[in-house]
């Protein structure tokens, strides 16, 4: 970038408080109720191609790329091994890109359909696209995935994960107008309540040089008590919900490990998984599992933002001192007790509820955030203060303002539903309508999913504009890499072949061979770095050229 | 079936104007039975949107593995 004007490179984000780079992986539910058999895999493509003429139509051009699979290492461990191919379960190898089975496609839509526009121009079946966002869409397994751009704070979060959710209401309106196919629903959740659980991922930036093992003592606790915050509540006790009741998270049952590097089996509360997409030896990326997805907003923010914010404790060496006795079973406890008050043992021999324990955390962030100045409603971070708040606020309207707290928190909405049903009409939890309830209240559909019924209604809170939204479907966020990425897409998509978090490869005329663009640092390829280039330049020739120092012509093949 | 999805929508907004005006503060008892109209009328619209055959439609939803 050697022609352009730069301004100071951005320089790192405020420390102590709830930001840093961070983002979200959503994996939807996907259901044809007119073809339940239906292969999921054949599916969740249908969706991701779906979307690639949704924006083949919003922009000519086409502002779709393919993925680049170089740098994942979904087998490092971050306790600092990895694991043998040959040992690791399929599901695992997520740097291959996936392949259909053809046979499963014919016997999923009759052989002729593998001839129609499922395919892209080189014949192969679109798996995996990254949008004009920055984000990512792509067939992850048996489920169409949507993985946000990367943000530096809980609100943007909450947007441009929110954003996916638009993105998947998008590509459900364009299937649905295909008089030929089964139409299709998307549901973010994360249960078919028959022993199948799928994820919503969160995703951190930390420093390389944070212990793992302080990482996962620090966190632990955290964990197993948030989903009092953020759980989003399911019908249903036991992976395969055979024990009748109602429980705070969608995902506690199905963790049966206390740290590990699987995420589809023996699905341990601290993953390992150690892709930092970003330089490697000075950043790690912590990979959550253990979330349920969110479609409150407040719930997400709470998520996101008191995560970070314990992080930073971590980092400063400043986390709680305690350890709960048995997490795994300490975690199911918590999300079977709606009333709030089972008590946890903690390993100094303490009994503590889950309010407790997040009241000892949020006092301990309170001060680490004070300390360094970011929660200052004036002169801070701009966000800390709002997450303390609003996770103070929540903490006391969960201990004796419940009605209030179910505006916010994912599960107390939804359970207010279900306790109106029950009123109403006596059912017991094991009736199908509450069932229905629990699945339709995910439904991304306003006019079919409860939640967005609520929404209507304002008896959930907005933590983000509508309008805002609206935008991050088709804008990355201003200050990370993904707005060199997603401008990248949206810009040049025909020049550009690939891409993934931590490069962008671009194909032009005149140029030889391919020309991949690295991407690995996370706070660099912003909107201050590199807007002007963006804006001088209709053109990826002379784009590249100017990116690249060579302010001449292209280099001859 | 586009059809349908383009006509709900206009129902909602229109239930949603009815909830906007604000009438100024009901003593407690008034609130409590606001609220608990709030909720019949909200059971009532969900009754709408609620997807029939509600066993059969729970049954059908089966997900492959995810993460």
């Amino acid at each position: 970038m050697t022609a352009a004007p730069e301004p100071a490179v951005g320089g790192p984000l405020p420390v102590g408080g709830a930001m840093r780079v961070m983002g979200a992986e959503t994996e939807y539910g996907i259901h044809a109720p007119s073809a339940p058999s239906a292969n999921a895999t054949m599916m969740s493509a249908r969706v991701v191609q779906a979307y690639a003429q949704v924006t083949r139509q919003r922009a000519a051009g086409g502002a779709e790329t393919r993925w680049d699979y170089t740098d994942e290492e979904p087998l490092h461990d971050a306790r600092g091994w990895t694991l043998d191919r040959a040992s690791a379960h399929p599901s695992q190898l997520t740097d291959q890109p996936p392949v259909l089975d053809a046979e499963a496609v014919a016997l999923a839509y009759g052989r002729e359909e593998l001839e129609l526009d499922g395919q892209d121009e080189s014949g192969t079946l679109l798996m995996n696209m990254v949008l004009g966002n920055g984000a990512r869409l792509y067939v992850d397994h048996a489920h169409p995935e949507y993985s946000s751009p990367e943000v530096t704070n809980p609100r943007d979060a909450v947007t441009w994960d929110a954003a996916g959710d638009l993105v998947a209401l998008a590509t459900v309106r364009r299937l649905g107008m295909d008089p030929e196919l089964p139409a299709i629903n998307l549901y973010k959740n994360n249960t078919d309540n028959k022993s199948v659980s799928y994820g919503s991922h969160e995703n951190y930036l930390m420093p390389r040089s944070v212990p793992f093992g302080d990482i996962v003592r620090g966190l632990t606790p955290f964990f197993v008590t948030r989903q009092i915050l953020c759980g989003a509540g399911r019908v249903g006790m036991g992976q395969d919900s055979s024990t009748p009741g109602y429980q705070i998270s969608q995902r506690a049952d199905f963790f049966e490990a206390e740290v590990g590097l699987e995420t589809t089996i023996r699905r341990p509360i601290i993953n390992t998984r150690d892709e930092p997409h970003a330089t490697a030896d000075k950043y790690r990326r912590l990979h959550v599992i253990i979330g349920d997805a969110n479609l409150s907003q407040a719930s997400n923010f709470l998520k996101f933002g008191t995560t970070a914010m314990v992080l930073s404790l971590i980092e400063a060496g400043l986390a709680p001192k305690l350890e709960v006795h048995e997490p795994v079973a300490a975690l199911q406890a918590i999300s079977h007790d709606t009333s709030l008050t089972a008590k946890i043992r903690l390993l100094d021999g303490r009994r503590v509820t889950a309010l407790d324990l997040q009241w000892i955390y949020h006092e301990a962030a309170a001060k680490l955030a004070q300390d360094t100045g970011v929660s200052d409603a004036i002169d801070g971070d701009g966000h800390t203060h709002e997450v303390l708040e609003r996770w103070a606020t929540t903490l006391t309207q969960l201990d004796s303002d419940r009605p209030a707290a179910a505006s916010s928190v994912e599960w107390l909405a939804k359970l207010s539903i279900l306790e109106g049903y029950r009123e109403r009409d006596g059912l017991a939890w094991d009736d199908a309508r509450l069932g229905l309830v629990d699945l339709q209240w995910a439904d991304i559909r306003p006019e079919k999913g409860l939640y967005y019924r609520l929404l209507a209604r304002n008896r959930m809170q907005r933590i983000v504009d509508d309008g805002d939204i609206a935008a991050a479907v088709t804008e990355p966020p201003s200050d990370t890499r993904a707005y060199f990425r997603g401008r990248c897409v949206s810009s040049f998509g025909k020049d550009v072949v690939g891409a993934s978090w931590d490069s962008v490869i671009f194909d032009v005329p005149g140029y030889g061979r391919l020309q991949r663009v690295p991407t690995r640092e996370p706070l660099r390829g912003t909107r201050a770095l590199t807007g002007g280039l963006f804006a001088r330049h209709r053109e990826a020739g002379p784009f590249l050229a100017e990116l690249l120092g060579q302010n001449t012509s292209p280099p001859r093949a | 079936m586009a059809g349908q999805e383009q006509q709900q929508p206009q129902s909602r907004d229109s239930q949603v104007e009815e909830d906007v005006p604000e009438a100024p503060p009901a003593p407690p008892e008034a609130q409590a039975s606001a609220a608990t109209q709030g909720v019949d009328d909200l059971l009532d619209e969900i009754d709408g949107v609620l997807e029939s055959n509600a066993e059969e439609f729970v049954r059908a939803f089966v997900q492959k593995g995810g993460q």
